[in-house]
């Protein structure tokens, strides 16, 4: 029953989803360690300075997404099949506001941040590498998040023990590969 | 804004909290604020980059530690949320959900912090780490329960205070929680690496 598991039950839900994620991050540290990104590390500033922002708001946008479907779900008010529903699509469109909004924000407080203590910036350079990031992870993000939801609730697993380590995953994995992905883009154009 | 069945107050009051508006209104302040907070967590990474460097192990406890901290962190707030929601929620040291919330929490902190301990020092090693195993491990249950801790504390504070203050706490606790074991779980790691390395 929805909020009346035990601790046993809550610990054998979570703890596949979490050990897979513990995987996925000691992949994304070696993404982050590999050669490629340390060039870019050094070659963009303020690129370390951001990256903590940057796959924490991923969290922050798409997990509160996935605990408001979560919440939907139990209550009732959405259903776990995807069509045009009213609620659904504002809850996505909301997101992704906020994502790419955050995304930017993130770009321009870290050229601030870089000014006033002397460094070395380019806003162009940080705006550009964000937008790519952040659009490539909403696109991400959303759909797998209402896939694993939708599919998971139908079978019986309550996503409030899956949606968490499931967005911290994928956001920290394809946040710093999409992160690459935009300084290469970024790099191309500029 | 209109839905099916917004016929009745209730359905009305549900459709409200749903609207894109009151969504990215609710959020927008709250994760630019955290993302300012994140900066800080971006010049402490910065200030030890050299220990992190010639520490390999250490590097890859950053971001798993951060990671898993922040996924007992969304649990345990969407959770309380979704009891909170049910009416089952109450904050008293008896009460079956909680202590069935807080149970699994540090259950699953010392079964992943001890893997995380173990992966890290053989990560560390292969690429040529020269830290002790007993170490690694150390830093890495000593830091992680010491995380499980602030990650119950903040939970429920956050979900108390956001329900007070009358904010949707779907929207607003997994943002401040886990951003706070962000920040908390670099300061938190330094500080332990700082007594045991």
């Amino acid at each position: 029953m929805p909020g009346h598991d035990t601790a046993r039950d809550v610990y054998r839900q979570a703890l596949p989803v979490i050990l897979v994620s513990l995987v996925a991050g000691l992949f994304s540290g070696t993404i982050l360690g590999s050669e490629t990104m340390r060039a870019g590390i050094s070659e963009v500033p303020g690129l370390l300075l951001l990256l903590p922002a940057f796959l924490a708001t991923r969290g922050g946008v798409y997990g509160s997404l996935g605990a408001r479907l979560s919440t939907g779900l139990h209550q009732g008010l959405i259903e776990p099949r995807f069509r045009l529903d009213r609620r659904l699509t504002n809850a996505i469109v909301a997101s992704f506001i906020n994502g790419m909004t955050v995304s930017v924000f993130i770009a321009v407080i870290t050229f601030l941040w870089l000014r006033l203590f002397g460094n070395e910036g380019n806003l162009l350079e940080l705006v550009g590498i964000m937008v790519v990031a952040g659009f490539l992870s909403a696109v991400l993000m959303i759909s797998v998040l209402i896939a694993v939801i939708f599919v998971g609730y139908r079978r019986g697993l309550d996503p409030d023990n899956v949606i968490g380590p499931v967005v911290t995953t994928l956001g920290d994995v394809f946040g710093i590969l999409f992160l690459l992905v935009g300084i290469y883009v970024v790099g191309a154009v500029l | 804004m209109s839905s099916p069945d917004s016929g009745s107050d209730a359905g009305r009051e549900y459709v409200d909290e749903w609207s894109i508006r009151r969504i990215v209104r609710t959020m927008i302040p709250l994760l630019a604020a955290l993302s300012v907070l994140q900066l800080v967590s971006g010049t402490v990474l910065e200030t030890y980059e050299e220990t992190l460097v010639e520490n390999p192990a250490l590097l890859v406890l950053v971001p798993v530690q951060i990671g898993t901290a922040g996924n007992l962190a969304s649990i345990t707030c969407s959770r309380l949320t979704t009891q909170l929601y049910l009416g089952t929620y109450e904050l008293d040291p008896s009460n079956p959900d909680l202590r069935a919330n807080v149970g699994a929490v540090f259950a699953l902190a010392g079964t992943v912090f001890g893997a995380v301990g173990v992966a890290a020092w053989g990560i560390g090693v292969a690429l040529g780490g020269t830290l002790g195993f007993g170490r690694v491990l150390l830093v890495s249950l000593v830091s992680g329960m010491l995380l499980a801790v602030l990650v119950v504390v903040a939970s429920v504070a956050a979900v108390e205070a956001s329900y007070r203050v009358g904010l949707n706490p779907d929207d607003t606790t997994i943002p401040v929680v886990t951003n706070l074991c962000d920040v908390a779980g670099v300061l938190i790691l330094f500080a332990v690496v700082s007594v045991v390395v």
